[in-house]
């Protein structure tokens, strides 16, 4: 790349212990619901089918660690860098004066980790950036300057 | 110049007109009631009664149906339950179109269109005005469009260059080569072949599929109806397009609001030389479908093939993949059996993603997507070497940054 390797920031530690959770409740929940549907039949195959279905956790934690880790966001002069993604890794590139506008959401889980997702949108559809698990501090920080720096390039259609 | 301004009705045929098929359905219930004379008058009255409601229903859209040139909007005000005021600034105009469906022309009133810009994309209707004040109030929109001081010595129609015309015989030849064209030509030889060998069978298959062949029927009628005597013309206001047999359309697109074009060589067409360029704006996605000769617009070519081992990925695609640039447009190119070229002016490029999937990460392969705010297109150098696609995103984001700051 012609320009020099932009300074990448991570989010915040506590999504990858979100995510943790999310996974951890569900998949818990997924075994103690077979265990309660096969108990009835075979003592065993319940025993053996909740066990698995713990095994798929603590597996699956080792993919979220790294989908968690390829989530990374870098603010230029004059663009955003997002990059994501493990099997299919994406780098979207939104230049600021091209934003219509941002948003920030936070559903429960998240508020529940003090974490917010910040949104940019362009005019194009498929330009759909948005970078998970900021603090909501950060979170409002990165807001406020993209739009400020989309006010000073904004460019028409 | 005030007076000019004021609020103003619409045509008051325009209920008549909008109804479009439903009025002539009515007629054909309608009449052969009339005639046979009253043999049964509580049907009569009952189908009497809900014309009259209808009747009055669109007089009375009409009637509160009033719009006005606002400064630099454009304001129309309708509806009776839900009252609606829609203002619609005309500097976010990207093209204006004046339709004139048959039975418009038959009661010489035409619809004009105004495609708006913006997220919401929305189009302002004004349907139907009198024949002869469109044209002047479209030239009248489009140079307020342009800025209000202009307005008044631009109230004229701007002078047409005709660019290209396409000839009815080769409309006709590119239809009868079409997609759409030769479905219709195998139903005809099927059913020709079934009559000659199986005449009983013949008939059951066109009696049981009478809804299909009317589709097919009516498919390639639309292409022609649009498509008749198309023709490409420049003026000042930008791009003007006409075309059509009964129902006549003439777009205008206002220069720099094309986010994207698009040439589509169909198998067969490219071995005529022939193509359709498609033209997207920002806004409500409308395609328009020409014909036209081997136009490409002053750009570049693609150039760059992709590399041989895509091959394994996409064996259809390979060998139309392509891309090419200069300092202010990209152009790519794809399609599996028929070809399908993107131009992208850089300028209007809203942002740049790098894509690389598992089966592309094998191959060290990467997609390198321009996303525009047209709603059709969309330009994407698909399977690049990945070094090449990280060195082409260093450079479009370069070159975009500086398409954008330049003067337009």
């Amino acid at each position: 790349m012609s320009d020099p390797e932009p300074a990448w920031r991570a989010p915040s530690p506590r999504l990858l212990t979100m995510r943790r959770v999310q996974v951890g409740v569900c998949g818990v929940g997924v075994a103690v619901a077979l265990f309660a549907l096969l108990v009835s039949a075979t003592v065993t195959g319940a025993v053996v089918a909740a066990a698995a279905a713990l095994v798929a956790v603590l597996v699956a934690q080792i993919f979220v660690a790294r989908r968690v880790r390829a989530w990374g966001y870098a603010e230029r002069e004059d663009d955003l860098f997002v990059k994501r993604g493990v099997l299919f890794s994406r780098l979207s590139v939104i230049p600021y004066g091209r934003m219509q506008f941002v948003d920030i959401t936070a559903g429960p889980v998240e508020r529940l980790f003090g974490l917010a997702t910040v949104r940019m949108h362009t005019a194009a559809a498929a330009s759909d950036a948005r970078i998970p698990g900021l603090e909501s501090g950060e979170a409002a920080r990165v807001r406020d300057r993209l739009t400020e720096l989309g006010e000073a390039q904004a460019a028409g259609l | 110049m005030s007076e000019q301004y004021g609020w103003r009705r619409l045509h008051p045929l325009s209920p008549v007109v909008r109804a479009g098929r439903a009025t002539i359905a009515i007629f054909i219930v309608l009449v052969p009631t009339l005639l046979s004379g009253g043999r049964n008058l509580s049907s009569d009255y009952f189908q009497l009664g809900a014309v009259a409601v209808l009747a009055g229903l669109g007089f009375v859209s009409w009637l509160v149906t009033r719009w006005r040139i606002d400064g630099d909007d454009l304001r129309i005000e309708t509806g009776v339950l839900r009252r609606q005021s829609l203002r619609f600034p005309l500097a976010q105009v990207q093209a204006i179109d004046i339709v004139r469906p048959g039975l418009a022309r038959m009661f010489r009133v035409a619809e004009l269109r105004l495609r708006m810009g913006g997220a919401s994309g929305g189009t302002a209707r004004l349907a139907y005005l009198n024949e002869h004040e469109v044209e002047p109030l479209r030239a009248q929109l489009l140079a307020l469009a342009h800025g209000g001081e202009e307005a008044e010595a631009r109230a004229v129609e701007a002078p047409e260059r005709l660019l290209v015309q396409v000839p009815t015989p080769r409309l006709i030849a590119s239809i009868l080569v079409s997609d759409v064209g030769m479905l219709a030509e195998l139903v005809l030889v099927g059913l020709a072949i079934g009559a000659v060998l199986a005449p009983g069978a013949a008939r059951g298959i066109v009696s049981g599929g009478a809804a299909e062949l009317v589709a097919v029927a009516t498919l390639v009628w639309r292409r022609f109806n649009q498509e008749y005597r198309f023709s490409l013309a420049q003026t000042d206001d930008g791009l003007r397009l006409h075309g059509g047999l009964v129902a006549l359309n003439t777009e205008t697109i206002r220069p720099g609001r094309v986010q994207a074009v698009r040439m589509v060589e169909p198998f067969l067409w490219r071995r005529l030389g022939w193509c359709r360029i498609e033209v997207d704006l920002a806004g409500r996605q409308r395609r328009k479908g020409e014909l036209l000769e081997h136009v490409v617009p002053g750009a570049p070519q693609p150039v760059l093939g992709a590399p041989r081992r895509v091959l394994f990925k996409s064996p259809l695609r390979f060998r139309y993949l392509a891309w090419g640039r200069s300092d202010t447009v990209v152009v790519t190119q794809t399609g599996r059996i028929r070809r399908v070229t993107v131009w992208v002016p850089l300028q209007k490029v809203q942002s740049l993603r790098r894509v690389e999937g598992p089966v592309q990460r094998a191959l060290s392969l990467a997609t390198v997507h321009l996303d525009t705010a047209g709603r059709a297109l969309h330009a994407a150098l698909r399977d690049r070497d990945r070094g090449e696609a990280d060195e082409a995103l260093g450079d479009l984001v370069r070159l975009a940054r500086a398409a954008r700051r330049a003067p337009t």
